[in-house]
């Protein structure tokens, strides 16, 4: 996967996976506001017009709801719709498309209609944008039945997590870390190969205490890692990549290893997504506790503007200070 | 100040309440056997309706949303549709969806609250009844433009009612719908009432067809009690929509005879003087007085149907209720293609094969 091809960012890696799937399949579309000839907000879509033209990269009206209604449309056809909402903060209108029709379309009919469509957003803050372009909505979509939720953290991974949810024949909510668009590159080979949509991959091994994290929070918790190895203290991380459907077993397998886990979010504590996995963990797993299970979370406050935004941000010295609190139980 | 754009809402009507034709008759309404079929349609609409309510009131279906009074809209529309056409309806278009080829057990069994009655053995790329109000009218748009960008001659009809004129989602459709020239009939099954609150209070426009005008679409009014013009003027939309011509918005004036739902008790907010009214205006005493006068449709020839509706309806409702309920793994069949590894472990739970 990743390696032998040319280096490149996260957005870049999105764009690669995006002209990759539309060559291989003529029944994929891309949808959105701005995705035409300027190549969408972030370049996500860029070239894709040029090279596909009108009628496979389509510029909607400014309406969210129906850029998700109307792939679910095309979807129940035969396509195989990528609708772009600009930033997960709007992407809030899409909630009831996705979980009244998308989501349940192939129940409802036995299966007689599916919806093989993504929802590709850019989610979470640190980027200094203004209000409503910072949320971290993933939890929102992970409790809506019949959706698959999937938030890359490298460009290899996004590249082929982003073709499987897009070969995938039921809908997938694709989050996209927009902290980590630009902030690395990597090399990532053009092999049309996808990355498994029920897997967490193991990011690093360690004895001492297992670090779950997911999307852009995963730079803070590798930082972590190298931090608490300094200090003598092996991390094993793991990056959770798809959210729904959840591997509980690798998440459980290291935690039967190392006794200690501290759960990393950067979504509001309350209810997040990290409650999930901490009562995983709880229920499969609590005789191999050796401490609580600590969250390292954002508030349950609004997302602050960007002046003060980093205080609500997980830093690698709050992920420290719960490693501590955890290895502090002997 | 100069006027730089000026619109007018045309409204037809064929058939009076009377039965008087009062307009150009089309030429499929010189053909009995036509109109007869129509006339069929409506009244084993009506049939279901009654049956579903009685089994509803004894406990044997769940809550049921009767179309009693506006059969004329969906059997009109669906008349004009062709078979590989796409029907994405709302709550109360049983009568199109028969003569699409929903079965009448499909019909009891959905409304009887299994999923079953959803995988349609007819139109297979129909959707499935629509219970939340509008938000469908997206999903028609992006059928229609799937069939736009095959280049097929097809296109999607959409059924909502007067309340969903009011959502975001319906605005956005008919909008999108005008941008992309999306092969997509709109119809509005304005039956006067959003459960409780009336027409008047829905919006201050005069008409809902007017609605079209803002998304750059032609939008007309029709009398939606009028079955022969509901076909009428849903086939110049359909032919013109197939051949590239664009989306059209319907506004079928009707009346909802019935309660909203059989959970809904409507003398709370309405007189029964205020309805009956209404029952002198209905779609299928109007067009059996227009075959009694000009096809000599007789006495004998409406007990006939009359007793063929009301056998066919109870034999389905038999088929219904013999029909045993999915077992409770059956819940995860459809989830997702293939049940993920968590999932497999909840059905397990569920049906007592784990722990």
């Amino acid at each position: 996967m990743s390696g032998t091809g040319a280096e490149i960012s996260l957005v870049g890696a999105v764009n690669l996976a995006l002209k990759r799937a539309m060559a291989d399949d003529p029944a994929v579309l891309v949808l959105g506001e701005d995705v035409g000839i300027d190549g969408g907000v972030f370049r996500a879509t860029e070239g894709l017009w040029q090279l596909y033209g009108e009628t496979r990269v389509l510029d909607t009206p400014l309406a969210e709801v129906s850029i998700a209604g109307v792939a679910i449309g095309l979807a129940a056809q035969g396509f195989r719709p990528v609708a772009e909402i600009q930033f997960t903060g709007f992407a809030y209108p899409c909630v009831d498309q996705m979980i009244n029709h998308a989501s349940r379309l192939r129940t409802r009919t036995q299966g007689r209609l599916t919806c093989p469509m993504v929802l590709r957003s850019p989610g979470g803050g640190g980027i200094r944008a203004i209000e409503h372009h910072s949320e971290s909505p993933e939890a929102i979509f992970a409790h809506m039945p019949g959706l698959r939720v999937v938030m890359p953290s490298s460009p290899a991974r996004a590249y082929g997590l982003l073709l499987s949810a897009i070969r995938d024949p039921d809908p997938v909510v694709f989050i996209e870390p927009t902290r980590l668009y630009r902030a690395a590159r990597e090399a990532v080979a053009d092999t049309g190969e996808g990355l498994p949509l029920d897997t967490c991959f193991v990011l690093r091994e360690g004895r001492d205490l297992t670090l779950v994290s997911w999307g852009a929070m995963l730079k803070e918790t590798l930082e972590a890692a190298d931090l608490l190895s300094d200090q003598g203290i092996a991390a094993e991380v793991i990056d959770v990549a798809t959210l729904k459907p959840l591997d509980e077993k690798t998440i459980l397998d290291s935690v039967a290893r190392t006794g200690r886990v501290v759960v990393v979010q950067e979504a509001p504590i309350t209810c997040g997504y990290g409650a999930e996995i901490a009562a995983r963990v709880a229920t499969g797993a609590l005789t191999s506790l050796l401490a609580p299970i600590q969250r390292v979370a954002g508030c349950d406050t609004v997302m602050p503007y960007p002046r003060t935004e980093e205080h609500y941000m997980p830093s690698a010295a709050r992920i420290v200070a719960a490693a501590n609190r955890v290895m502090a139980y002997t | 100040m100069t006027t730089i754009a000026e619109f007018s809402i045309g409204s037809t009507r064929i058939l009076d309440p009377s039965g008087a034709v009062v307009g150009d008759l089309p030429d499929f309404a010189s053909d009995r056997d036509e109109l007869v079929a129509l006339y069929r349609a409506m009244v084993l609409t009506r049939a279901f309706d009654a049956k579903a309510i009685a089994l509803q009131r004894t406990g044997r279906l769940g809550t049921y949303a009767s179309s009693l009074g506006q059969e004329a809209v969906p059997v009109g529309l669906a008349a004009a549709m062709r078979p590989d056409d796409v029907l994405v309806p709302s709550f109360r278009e049983h009568g199109a969806q028969l003569w699409r080829g929903v079965t009448l057990e499909e019909l009891f069994l959905f409304w009887g609250g299994d999923e079953r009655g959803n995988d349609f053995a007819g139109p297979r790329e129909d959707f499935p009844t629509c219970v939340p109000v509008g938000t469908h009218a997206p999903h028609a748009v992006g059928v229609a433009l799937a069939m736009k960008l095959r280049q097929e001659p097809r296109a999607a009809v959409c059924v909502f009612g007067d309340g969903a004129t009011s959502k975001g989602d319906v605005l956005e459709a008919l909008n999108m719908a005008g941008v992309w020239q999306a092969p997509a009939v709109f119809v509005v099954n304005n039956n006067g009432w959003a459960i409780s609150v009336p027409r008047a209070r829905q919006t201050a426009a005069e008409t809902l067809a007017q609605k079209a005008i803002g998304a750059g679409i032609p939008g007309e009014q029709i009398d939606g009690n009028d079955v022969i013009a509901m076909r009428h003027v849903a086939d110049r939309a359909l032919a013109r929509a197939r051949s590239g011509g664009g989306p059209t918005l319907i506004e079928a004036v009707t009346y909802r005879l019935s309660d909203h739902t059989t959970a809904d008790d409507a003398s709370r907010y309405r007189e029964d003087t205020d309805v009956s009214p209404h029952w002198k205006q209905e779609p299928l005493v109007r067009l059996r007085t227009y075959l009694t006068a000009a096809h000599g449709w007789t006495k004998a020839d409406e007990e006939a149907l009359l007793r063929a509706c009301d056998d066919a309806v109870d034999a389905a409702a038999e088929t219904y209720l013999a029909t045993p309920p999915m077992p409770p793994d059956a819940m995860f069949a459809h989830t997702f293609a293939e049940l993920p590894a968590d999932l497999e472990a909840q059905k397990a739970a569920l049906t007592g094969g784990d722990e």
